[in-house]
């Protein structure tokens, strides 16, 4: 059954072609959005006057841009190719299949995108496309699934590796979590709007247990799918514990589910849906860590390449992100923590430890090493401009984090400070222009972020158009 | 003795394990919510929207205004003294979906109802910062010049009452006439006050008469939040029952 019997096999890399230009492109664009709608936070003349340009239908095309089109794409493009790669097998399915994928899944992102900018939204964060969209999706998806599961089905290696292991759950949990959140009635079948069939308390609980879980499903298992397999390949060590990767496995793809209940702290969703959400929450620090100490270990013996190879530094880097993360999200699980930072820009700030500093990290990092690959190139046009690239990444991050800290605690003990005479010390809005100058650094911190996804762009260009075979 | 080689070399068994393992967790969170009675509280004075405020609801949601307001006032001393009465979960039985937000650029609007004036709404929707100087929300003048979308809204009453907002066939038939009773002073509200009850805020929000806006529309909205609840009455009971 091993590959060398058979031959080489020919994989597909057509289809991982689009999806990694596809993936940049959006990737640029959500930054974008994300710098635009951070500025408008420190300079509201930003938002124009105009209603398609304001706040309120910006940020769900940054939050759609960024997990969906950016995130999405690059999960397409290294999912497809982790599996041809290590089944030994060609992905399963016709290229027009594979066609219908890619172009059916960007039309996917036009059909959310221009919705939003024309208010069209169900109003629920990160689950925002309409009635429409959401079937549209679940079309495209199910084909993905579809030849994910068969390209593994024919696979001639014996065994699945892990990295399809969570591929494949993410794949398969984000359709339940995807029909069962957007379940809805529309208003009429030639009109854009619908209703959910949930309202009022359980539709918050249905909202978070689905909205966690596409940080738990989709920005978390596809991702560590991307770890165990480029951290190991670009180390060239094989992963550090298999016993640990069982572990992981099984105990992340538990306990994520139910951690959704700790963004309702307090709220008017019953204590008991809260405790558990909360217990759960501080268990999936393990598996968590688990993950992080079996991405990182794996360069033992090959920490020196670090060093030398900035894409490992990208993939590594991110890795340690995802761990000071997922320790930060426990910690902000739990329920007198919760009080304070709950609401404030602290959540922002750790959205974006886990969104800048580990999916884009990792994200980076993977493109990286498989843009040479796809084009048949004997190396990346410029490994100086990587090694750029990850200097203005990491102080764009720090700069959004810190900042979003400060502001998110100052917020968080403005709001409920006293005074000597018992009475609430701030009134709202001073507690909103306390924030300015932190929202200017963080404004400046995502144009560092941005311009660093610039030079990979233009790597990539260079790469693709040299001559180097 | 189990070996997980098996399904590491089986592709359908680790499938249907994988969907086992995560169902588990969201079956035991959610369904419940659906079974236990006390999920949500039995309060007086609940009532669904009005043809208008429903309206104005669909355009807190076009517009996002969730991303920046939350509406639930948590059980924190600090939040109950800023904002009012901690949240109750009937409060948000009619609205769908819920619109509890998860973070707040600005102030929590679950019981902004009638805090303000209509005039006060107005300017502030328009123009921020001619009201709250160091405000950073984006303005909304368009809403002045745009009508309410109110002759469709029956549609969107028939299906909430789908979903189980007891909407009456009086209520969906008058669904326009009562949206523009409801925006124009002056009028005899008489028709309102029976299919809806007294707390209903019947005048011409936006201050133009010669039409039922958006703003209007938006504006009879927030009026309405958090106003429904008697909470002397509530909070009595409560306290009856601790006494227990």
């Amino acid at each position: 059954m091993t590959s060398t019997q058979s031959g080489p096999v020919s994989y597909n890399y057509d289809i991982i072609k689009l999806f990694t230009i596809a993936g940049t492109f959006w990737g640029i664009v959500g930054f974008s959005v994300g710098v635009l709608i951070a500025m408008q936070l420190a300079f509201p003349v930003l938002n124009f006057n105009v209603e398609w340009l304001s706040f309120g239908r910006m940020r769900p095309l940054h939050t759609s841009a960024v997990i969906f089109a950016f995130g999405g794409n690059v999960l397409f493009a290294t999912s497809f190719f982790v599996v041809q790669r290590t089944c030994q097998a060609r992905l399963w399915g016709s290229d027009g299949l594979h066609k219908f994928i890619f172009f059916g899944y960007q039309a996917f992102i036009l059909m959310a995108a221009f919705g939003y900018i024309n208010g069209v939204t169900q109003a629920k964060e990160y689950a925002e496309p309409e009635w429409y969209a959401d079937l549209w999706l679940l079309i495209v998806w199910g084909c993905y699934f579809l030849v994910f599961l068969m390209t593994v089905k024919r696979r001639t290696e014996p065994h699945i590796y892990v990295a399809n292991w969570f591929y494949l759950a993410f794949i398969v949990t984000f359709i339940i979590l995807h029909i069962v959140n957007n379940l809805a009635i529309p208003l009429r079948l030639d009109g854009t709007a619908s209703y959910p069939i949930f309202g009022g308390v359980q539709s918050a609980m249905i909202q978070w247990w689905y909205g966690h879980n596409a940080v738990g499903f989709f920005l978390t298992a596809g991702f560590i799918g991307m770890m165990y397999y480029f951290i190991p390949k670009r180390a060239e060590r094989p992963v550090y514990s298999y016993r640990l990767s069982i572990l992981h496995f099984w105990s992340l793809i538990f306990i994520y589910i139910w951690a959704g209940p700790h963004h309702l702290h307090y709220t008017s969703l019953p204590d008991w849906v809260q405790t558990l959400g909360m217990t759960f929450s501080i268990m999936l620090w393990m598996p968590s860590w688990g993950g992080m100490i079996n991405g990182i270990m794996t360069l033992s013996g090959a920490w020196d390449k670090l060093r030398t190879d900035p894409v490992l530094r990208f993939l590594v880097t991110a890795v340690a992100f995802y761990g000071m993360s997922t320790f930060e999200g426990p910690l902000m699980a739990i329920r007198s923590v919760n009080a304070l930072s709950h609401y404030t820009e602290w959540t922002i700030s750790h959205v974006h430890s886990g969104a800048l500093g580990w999916v884009a990290l990792i994200s980076f990092g993977a493109l990286y090493h498989m843009v040479p690959i796809l084009w048949k190139k004997s190396d990346l046009y410029s490994i100086k401009l990587v090694s750029t690239h990850f200097w203005l990444a990491s102080i764009g991050i720090v700069l959004y984090i810190t900042s979003m800290w400060v502001a998110g605690i100052t917020q968080g003990l403005m709001w409920r400070s006293y005074d000597k005479m018992g009475f609430l010390q701030y009134s709202f809005v001073e507690t909103l222009a306390a924030l300015h100058p932190l929202y200017v650094i963080r404004g400046i911190g995502g144009i560092f972020f941005l311009a660093g996804a610039c030079v990979m762009a233009y790597n990539f260009y260079k790469t693709i158009q040299s001559k180097n075979v | 003795m189990f070996k997980h080689d098996k399904i590491e070399r089986n592709s359908i068994l680790l499938l249907i394990l994988t969907v086992i393992v995560i169902s588990i967790g969201g079956l035991v969170e959610i369904t419940p919510l659906f079974r236990i009675e006390t999920t949500i509280e039995k309060v007086d004075g609940m009532r669904p929207y009005t043809p208008l405020e429903l309206a104005g609801s669909k355009i807190y949601k076009r517009e996002g205004c969730y991303g920046c307001h939350s509406q639930q006032v948590r059980v924190l001393r600090d939040e109950v003294e800023r904002y009012g009465h901690y949240s109750l979960a009937a409060e948000s039985m009619f609205d769908y979906p819920f619109q509890w937000g998860s973070k707040r650029t600005g102030p929590d609007l679950a019981r902004v109802g009638s805090k303000y004036s209509d005039q006060w709404h107005v300017r502030h929707l328009i123009n921020p910062r001619d009201v709250v100087p160091e405000s950073i929300m984006p303005g909304y003048k368009f809403l002045t010049e745009r009508d309410a979308a109110t002759s469709g809204i029956a549609d969107d009453m028939e299906v909430l009452r789908k979903m189980g907002v007891p909407y009456s066939d009086e209520m969906i038939q008058n669904a326009v006439s009562d949206s523009q009773l409801q925006a124009s002073s002056e009028r005899e509200s008489a028709a309102l006050i029976a299919r809806y009850g007294k707390k209903i805020n019947t005048r011409d929000f936006d201050g133009n008469p010669n039409k039922v806006s958006e703003m209007d529309a938006l504006v009879a909205y927030l009026q309405t939040l958090g106003t429904f609840v008697d909470f002397a009455k509530f909070d009595h009971v409560i306290e009856q029952e601790n006494k227990k």
